[in-house]
């Protein structure tokens, strides 16, 4: 394998996440909800995985394990913003303030344990393809089912009518209601899917980028995946583009360490976050642009009436 | 079962005032469970989280060393907040505030006299309000995202002072341990009364308190803050521009926690570490709701999460578990004060049996 594999390899895994957390928000946030607990949702996600997979010795079980923590915890989430109306922006804060206060706490007796790595699965014949068959097809279970996600969500979105329904309700929820469609329940499903998503990315990280638990192991990436969203504009694809370019530049950091490029390894630990803020710019100082692709009644609160 | 809001004609006043008390006492069962779960006794958890440190002056002075930075941060958010423009990056500025104010006590440290204190806390102002007018800039022109850039200019920040403190800012005579040198007497802020440590950091808390409550409540710029945070539109018939406003509230709550950062600075940690802050940034947030985002309820609730941290502190003592429970505890208390604010616009209807007609949309 060269070294331009090898690159490309350790760009795939650290991009996974990203799109995995990604791929969820977008279908929250087409729905008209805007939950900023991703990071909280990713890293119980992350701590629930590693300690299924070391109680059970199975990392498959931790992976639903990520998979269910995600999707209740978002719940929480749920509740109150849309059964109770909080503010979206607030609550999506406690969220992520909670899940790196109790995974810090359940997850303490794990720091240091080594894990399990989440095994390969060899496509036969496909993976001898020169190239790209180690990268696309000699890759785990998360991977195959980021892009799956993917695939499977642009038709849902665009291919069906639940789709449909679902992103009328995130850009007019009082028409939605009109027409007949359950606003609240559809928002509640897109919330825990996206709980969901973000869950699996966090064991993707606990399970496959570095398998073992350290606090606050997230770091920032569930931020990161909001503003993909915003940088995809709300498009399922370009959730795949936008999280390989994020994942390539935090990935770049190290190799530009490994080979003693002069900069203070501090600010090239910075690139991820300073790209995002620039890929920011570059998206939405078009106003024009970024109002079209919006979910209208994004972060609104809906109260049925009666 | 199902629940249904019903708008209440008027704000509820009871509710108001009730709402955080309420919340508060939700968190102390929940984390009397949680002591449960953790296998100790909860009522004497709870007791030396809360009670214990509030028994002995010198915690009572921890108490206020902790609260004067949430105080400040919190009511410069509240302004942000009410605004409508999410600043969640305090933390950040909080860390530019003390850097820039170290500024004189680290490179200029030969020059001692009564002006470094006071140009130490305008640095430190300026400091903050100059990394806050990033996302204040992006949002006003570029239309970017500041809850996105803002929170993204914290780690920029932390790993900005980490480089500091283990490169240029190192201590030449400190054995290569990362920190600065301990600043000189001359710069450091000085205690508030002689009975402990608590320093002038919560004199400023209190005094911004006073002064934003006053300008919320008695002046025109109050006025347009509310409006604009209320409704866009109607702030700009009344001829207020929201551009403005984003600058105003981000500039303003960026130099509050950039003079919280290098108060605590001066006054506590008296010289740059890796880490200078045990998230004050984000807990402040907490505060900010938990106060209602009034300046005056901001004073009491900073009281109450800075006792979070010495509860913290205390129970790693006295019960042998770790500092973890606090963030848990700063989580749910957010939680249970965003809900029971509901109460104030709703009432809230549990329906035990479905009595009434479902529609078409059933269960909710």
């Amino acid at each position: 394998m060269g070294i331009f594999e090898a690159i490309l390899l350790t760009v795939i895994t650290a991009a996974t996440p990203l799109v995995l957390a990604a791929i969820g928000e977008l279908v929250t946030e087409r729905s008209g909800v805007l939950n900023l607990g991703v990071e909280g949702m990713m890293v119980m996600g992350a701590a629930c995985a590693f300690i299924a997979t070391q109680q059970t010795g199975s990392p498959y079980i931790g992976i639903l394990a990520g998979i269910a923590s995600g999707a209740l915890f978002s719940l929480l989430f749920g509740f109150l913003t849309l059964t109770l109306v909080a503010n979206q922006v607030a609550t999506g804060l406690a969220l992520t303030i909670l899940g790196l206060g109790v995974s810090g706490m359940i997850g303490e007796s794990y720091v240091g344990q080594s894990g399990i790595k989440l095994p390969q699965i060899v496509f036969p014949i496909l993976s001898d393809i020169p190239f790209l068959g180690p990268l696309l097809f000699r890759q785990d279970l998360i991977f195959y089912l980021s892009i799956a996600l993917v695939a499977g969500v642009h038709w849902f979105l665009f291919r069906s009518r639940a789709g449909l329904k679902l992103r009328s309700v995130g850009d007019s929820h009082s028409s939605a209601h009109a027409l007949g469609i359950n606003v609240i329940r559809t928002r509640y499903l897109a919330v825990m899917f996206g709980g969901a998503c973000a869950g699996l990315a966090g064991a993707q990280l606990s399970l496959v980028y570095t398998p073992q638990w350290a606090e606050n192991m997230s770091a920032g990436r569930g931020w990161i995946a909001l503003a993909l969203v915003v940088f995809a504009s709300w498009r399922p694809w370009r959730i795949v583009a936008g999280g390989y370019l994020f994942g390539a530049v935090s990935i770049s950091q190290l190799y530009a360490q490994a080979f003693g490029i002069g900069i203070p390894s501090q600010f090239l630990s910075a690139l991820p976050y300073l790209a995002t803020i620039v890929v920011l710019i570059l998206i939405s100082h078009n106003r024009r642009m970024t109002l079209i692709n919006t979910p209208a009644a994004l972060g609104k609160a809906f109260v049925p009436d009666r | 079962m199902r629940i249904e809001l019903e708008k209440r004609p008027d704000v509820s006043k009871l509710f108001s005032l009730l709402s955080p008390f309420i919340a508060l006492g939700l968190t102390l069962v929940f984390g009397g469970i949680m002591f449960m779960l953790l296998g100790k006794d909860p009522l004497s958890a709870l007791y030396s989280f809360f009670i214990e440190p509030l028994t002995e002056t010198w915690s009572l002075h921890e108490l206020a060393i902790k609260a004067a930075p949430l105080i400040l941060i919190a009511v410069g958010l509240s302004v942000c907040y009410r605004s409508n423009n999410w600043n969640i990056g305090a933390e950040g500025q909080f860390i530019m505030g003390a850097i820039a104010g170290s500024i004189l006590p680290v490179v200029f440290y030969e020059w001692q006299s009564p002006l470094v204190l006071p140009l130490m806390m305008l640095l430190g102002m300026m400091g903050g309000a100059l990394f806050a007018a990033i996302p204040a800039f992006l949002k006003a022109h570029l239309n970017t995202n500041e809850i996105l850039t803002s929170l993204m200019l914290v780690y920029v920040a932390q790993l900005f002072l980490d480089w500091l403190v283990r490169g240029p800012w190192r201590n030449p005579g400190g054995m290569n341990f990362p920190e600065t040198r301990t600043f000189d007497a001359t710069a450091i802020l000085p205690e508030m009364i002689a009975s402990g440590r608590a320093h002038w950091g919560f004199g400023f808390a209190i005094l911004a308190a006073i002064l934003i409550w006053f300008m919320m409540r008695y002046t025109l710029k109050g006025f347009e803050i509310t409006v604009l945070g209320q409704s866009e539109r109607a702030g700009r018939f009344a001829g207020f521009s929201s551009r403005k406003m984003i600058w105003f509230s981000m500039l303003l709550s960026g130099a509050l926690a950039g003079l919280a950062g290098i108060a605590e600075v001066s006054g506590a940690i008296q010289q740059l570490r890796p880490v200078i802050s045990p998230g004050y940034g984000f807990t402040a947030i907490i505060v900010a709701f938990l106060g209602r985002l009034n300046p005056l309820g901001i004073v009491v609730a900073g009281l109450v999460l800075a006792l979070t941290y010495l509860g913290g502190e205390a129970v790693q003592v006295s019960l042998q578990i770790s500092d973890k429970p606090i963030r848990v505890f700063q989580g749910l208390l957010l939680f249970f004060v965003l809900s029971c604010d509901t109460l104030i616009h709703y009432k809230i209807r549990m329906m035990w049996f479905d009595l009434t007609d479902t529609t078409a949309d059933g269960v909710r």
